[in-house]
């Protein structure tokens, strides 16, 4: 479909068209540019219009209904950068994104595994595997939760765990 | 005036579509968590409550949990 916006007045104008106001190489948020968010821009795409372009705006101002197919085209052109397909195209940018996030994930993890070996200090007692055996038996003894939860699973009789 | 390859699209009652397509879909699904909770979680928990008291001795219970001395007001 995009090969029949390029008729005699469209090859021309997109060509010879400027925005209102160049914004250089960045995508510009404003005025003439639409994005899907903001689908009708305030400004159209060109402004300084040629004489052939001058004269099919006169035109446009007459019933629509004498325009042809490719004027129709033309004035569009004339009036927005690109059609709601070109807009709206996929891109390749979230491997670009999802990469870069990856490669600070990896920076950040080797930096705290350097904080795990230079900074970090002692962990306490009551971390030792005797104390933390010592703090479960007391819980079991206590029965707690033991209808749903800890206790719950903890074979009494036969002093090990239920399967 | 059109090529005669597409078809016209939909120019109206686009919301309309839209809002019915995802306000059955809501509610089908609000139902559908709240049986599942009902059934799944509300009731099975009911019934464990209900059969751990069913045979429960209170008084043995206290007895063991002395004897593994966890108390402080008695020994």
């Amino acid at each position: 479909m995009t090969s029949s916006l390029n008729t005699e007045f469209a090859a021309r104008g997109v060509l010879t068209c400027s925005p209102a106001r160049s914004q250089g190489k960045m995508t510009p948020y404003s005025n003439c540019y639409a994005q899907r968010s903001y689908p009708m821009p305030d400004e159209p795409f060109c402004t300084e219009l040629s004489a052939e372009q001058q004269a099919l705006k006169e035109k446009e101002k007459g019933s629509w209904a004498q325009l042809s197919q490719a004027e129709k085209v033309a004035l569009y052109r004339l009036q927005f950068h690109q059609t709601f397909a070109e807009m709206n195209r996929r891109s390749n940018e979230w491997k670009t994104v999802m990469g870069c996030v990856f490669f600070f994930v990896g920076i950040t993890a080797l930096v705290i595994w350097w904080e795990r070996v230079y900074v970090f200090p002692k962990k306490p007692i009551t971390l030792t595997d005797e104390r933390k055996a010592q703090q479960l038996q007391r819980l079991l003894d206590m029965k707690s939760n033991p209808v749903q939860g800890l206790a719950a699973h903890w074979d009494y009789e036969r002093k090990e765990w239920k399967k | 005036m059109a090529s005669g390859a597409l078809a016209k699209p939909p120019m109206r009652g686009l919301l309309a579509k839209r809002l019915r397509f995802h306000i059955v879909g809501a509610v089908i699904v609000a139902l559908g968590a709240a049986t599942f909770y009902r059934f799944g979680v509300a009731e099975q928990r009911k019934k464990a409550y209900a059969d751990f008291y069913r045979s429960y001795d209170s008084m043995k219970d206290f007895e063991e949990m002395r004897k593994a001395g966890i108390f402080q007001s008695t020994k």
